[in-house]
């Protein structure tokens, strides 16, 4: 019946081409829009490590003194050298890192390349451990190297490219602002997206290229990129006393159990510290996993979300349009369904024909709209943003595309199907 | 024309109608909405920076191996590219307006204040209003004396010491008058920090901030004169005539390589291509929603076509009818224009409703102002001509239909 109907459908879709080709152009353009705007927003919104993130924590304590002090506010987003540190060493989580963001000047040992600057991480060893990052060559430090300030680094293999050629560049040594560092390690193509673990130095960014131990960047001077806090007399070269915060902290706790505790815990240490005096205010603590602390700082940029919102209001206009062209379609062989009715078909079965027809039109706009996806998806990522890059359409996007208009579609058709099935058959007949 | 019979058929054709209708509303609201949309980017856009745009190049370097002497390194940078033939005037600066990366301090109107008053662009380096080409509208402008190196100042800082406070200032006008409302701002002292006391000597009438992305505090700039040493924060700035710009850019950083080949040059642009970077992302999203208007007006456009063909084939024996009765092909014209004309009316009125609508649940979400009473005439405007250039093929189809079609059966 199925195979009737499509071919039905197939000979109306062939009778008026040109209305045929106004209800395809409104859904494709529809669907299209929609569909660029929506894998925009479900590449910037998604997991950054999938399967992960839910088990990594950002604590967040409130060092700060009484200056403009409201109860229960949020805690700054960073913490300073003590406190990280404090923790960090605490040891009470199955993994931890101390990090911040910096640029590093590196002088590349072959002529022919030009010295130039690098975007940076200065993280404490656990780093790689905790947040899965894979390993072309070699491995990370370990917390031994972090004691003794160890001149060691980890490349990323888009520098190593650029500088090694691609080749296992473990051993050698790589010149960075005028100190020789020893490259332990290369790492694989990393880049999780949205950049979680540092959202001051851009949420969508590229990374870093290079990975230093956070004790040897911050004796080293080396400079340091994204917010630093400070409040009292913070203001101070040494950074390792300033009142200031601008670190971040990450933990691993696997367990829900093990999450509780560790809040207890940071308000225990709040508590010890405000006993101490170093801590003025009372105890305030956060402990938000990836996705919470992503939603906390809406990192989606409020462009992309007005974006899908424009996208479905004009494709909510194409579906509007296609239902009155349907209709009109319907409505115009009013005389042919009127013989098939008297030729003893059902209402269900006309019902049934119309949204075959309905459905053969969403399908061919699903497949107009993908291809204006991917256009739209290719405009997306010649635009400047830093995100744009990163717009490429996955296989459930794709799925989803064709799902979506075929759906959309058909609920355009009910209407238009509903009332051509009411036409009374002796009518038409009749006027014929 | 006599629009009583056109409103006795169309409501004969009340599915049709109401879907035309809401069609026309839907675009309605999204086109007064996205044209308002357009505007606030456009006019974001048109911030004034307060410096001669067009004159203006920037070099921002980086010494790979440290000078022994950070501010002698950057004197000797400064004469040197004072020699390049075709350069007015050069600076340094520690940020430019619309840069990106910005330096804001907290300013206080007393050293004991709780919470500062507002924060404020601070803007550090040599020769800045001349090499700027600001427009100084009180007091008098920084002199030579009155430049102190950036490390004296942190080091006074650090300590808690108020030696070598009040340093002058100059600020932007818009700073003035929101801090000292009705009072001449020379002579008036603020506080960046509870040691540090600044005194305004000057006023200049416009200076944006390097991340002006709040149009109301955009404008909040001060300048002090401190030495800055040459180190990758900072910039070099030239002033040339418009047409010199490429060539005075190429000789300034061929003379910096020169003078020092282990340096990194990190940017090296004129000010127009400052202010394009830094507003590419609302260059972006305007063009989007102009590409979303032209769309929605598109396929409504396209729909009013597809609609009006079906009418005028469904009413052929009807004009037929009214032609065989005498009626002229310019009154069938009329008649589906009118016709049109009416149901994108009536789609308007509906329109407007939903526009404001929309306009509320924006302002809810995207921190916009009220949607003003102009656009609702543009988006009315845009379907009217839509309507009436969808409608005329159709309508010169039915006006074509020969009187004869009456008294054939089919």
């Amino acid at each position: 019946m199925l195979g009737y109907y499509l071919d039905l459908a197939l000979r109306s879709l062939k009778r008026n081409k040109a209305l045929t080709a106004l209800m395809v152009l409104a859904i494709a353009l529809g669907i299209g829009a929609s569909m660029t705007t929506l894998t925009v927003l479900h590449v910037l919104s998604g997991d950054p490590l999938p399967g992960k993130s839910g088990k990594l924590f950002y604590p967040q304590l409130d060092p700060q003194d009484m200056d403009g002090y409201k109860p229960q506010g949020e805690p700054p987003a960073q913490v300073g050298w003590i406190d990280g540190m404090a923790l960090l060493h605490a040891k009470r989580a199955r993994y931890q890192a101390l990090m911040t963001g910096g640029a590093v000047p590196i002088q590349p040992a072959q002529s022919a390349i030009e010295p130039f600057f690098e975007n940076a991480r200065y993280t404490s060893a656990d780093f790689f451990a905790m947040f899965d990052v894979p390993f072309l060559y070699g491995h990370g430090w370990n917390a031994a190297d972090d004691e003794a300030g160890a001149r060691v680094a980890v490349l990323t293999r888009e520098l190593n490219d650029k500088l090694f050629g691609g080749k296992d560049s473990t051993g050698q040594t790589l010149r960075m602002d005028d100190v020789a560092f020893r490259i332990v390690g290369v790492l694989d193509s990393w880049r999780p997206t949205p950049h979680f673990y540092d959202l001051m130095t851009g949420s969508y960014s590229a990374d870093e290229g290079v990975f230093v131990p956070l004790t040897t960047a911050t004796d080293l001077k080396f400079a340091h990129n994204g917010s630093t806090d400070c409040w009292g007399k913070g203001f101070s070269d040494n950074m390792k006393t300033a009142t200031c915060t601008w670190l971040q902290f990450w933990v691993q706790l696997d367990t829900p159990a093990e999450a509780a505790a560790y809040r207890e815990y940071l308000l225990n240490y709040s508590r010890e510290q405000q006993a101490l005096g170093r801590f003025q205010r009372p105890p305030n603590v956060r402990l938000r996993d990836v996705m919470g602390w992503l939603d906390y700082n809406k990192v989606v940029p409020s462009d992309v979300r007005l974006q899908v919102w424009l996208a479905f209001g004009f494709l909510l206009v194409c579906l509007v349009n296609t239902v009155g062209l349907m209709l009109a379609k319907f409505l115009r062989r009013a005389a042919e369904l009127g013989v098939r009715r008297a030729l003893g078909a059902s209402r269900r079965s006309l019902f049934a024909q119309l949204l075959v027809e309905a459905g053969a039109v969403g399908l061919v706009g699903g497949t107009g709209g993908l291809l204006l996806a991917l256009a739209g998806l290719w405009l997306v990522r010649r635009q400047p943003s830093d995100y744009a890059a990163l717009a490429h359409l996955d296989l459930p996007m794709l799925l989803a595309t064709f799902a979506f208009a075929v759906v959309a579609t058909l609920l355009a058709g009910l209407l238009p199907a509903w009332r051509a099935c009411l036409i009374p058959p002796a009518l038409q007949l009749k006027s014929n | 024309m006599d629009i009583l019979p056109i409103l006795a058929t169309l409501r004969r054709h009340k599915v049709i109608l109401w879907l035309l209708m809401l069609e026309i509303a839907l675009s309605c609201a999204i086109i007064c909405n996205g044209v308002f949309l357009i505007a606030q980017r456009l006019q974001h856009m048109d911030i004034p920076s307060g410096v001669a745009e067009h004159e203006l190049v920037q070099i921002q370097q980086a010494p790979i191996v440290p000078p022994p002497d950070r501010y002698a390194r950057a004197q000797e940078d400064l004469a040197m590219l004072r020699q390049i033939p075709g350069v007015r005037a050069v600076g340094m600066s520690n940020q430019v307006p619309f840069g990106g990366s910005s330096s804001n301090g907290n300013v206080m109107l007393s050293p004991t204040q709780p919470h500062p008053t507002l924060s404020a662009a601070e803007y550090f380096g040599e020769n800045l209003v001349q090499t700027l080409g600001l427009h100084l509208i009180a007091g008098r402008t920084l002199r030579t004396d009155e430049y102190v190196d950036a490390d004296v100042v942190i080091r006074a800082l650090a300590d808690g010491s108020s030696e070598g406070f009040p340093m002058p200032m100059l600020v932007s006008q818009a700073l003035a008058v929101r801090l000292w409302p009705q009072q001449n701002p020379l002579g008036k002292l603020i506080w960046l920090a509870p040691t540090a006391s600044f005194r305004v000597v000057g006023v200049v009438e416009t200076l944006a901030r390097a991340n002006a992305y709040n149009t109301a505090t955009a404008q909040y700039s001060m300048i002090i004169p401190l030495h800055m040493g040459a180190d990758k924060d900072q910039s070099y700035l030239l002033r040339t005539r418009p047409e010199d710009r490429p060539r005075v850019l190429a000789a300034a950083v061929a003379a910096l390589k020169r003078a020092d080949p282990a340096r990194v040059i990190m940017h090296s642009r004129s000010f127009d291509q400052i202010r394009s970077d830094y507003f590419q992302d609302d260059q972006a999203m305007a063009g989007m929603l102009v590409s979303v208007i032209v769309a929605v007006l598109l396929v409504t456009g396209l729909g009013i076509v597809g609609l009006a063909s079906f009418w005028v084939a469904q009413r052929r024996k009807q004009i037929g009818i009214r032609r065989a009765l005498g009626a002229t092909r310019i009154d069938i014209l009329h008649y589906f224009q009118t016709e049109n004309f009416l149901i994108v009316t009536f789609g308007i009125v509906i329109g407007m409703l939903l526009a404001y609508g929309l306009s509320l649940w924006l302002m809810m979400h995207y921190e916009l102002p009220h949607l003003p009473g102009i656009y609702f005439p543009v988006g009315a405007l845009a379907l009217w001509i839509i309507g009436q250039l969808a409608v005329l093929g159709p309508a010169l189809r039915a006006a074509a239909v020969p009187p004869v079609v009456a008294t054939r059966s089919v």
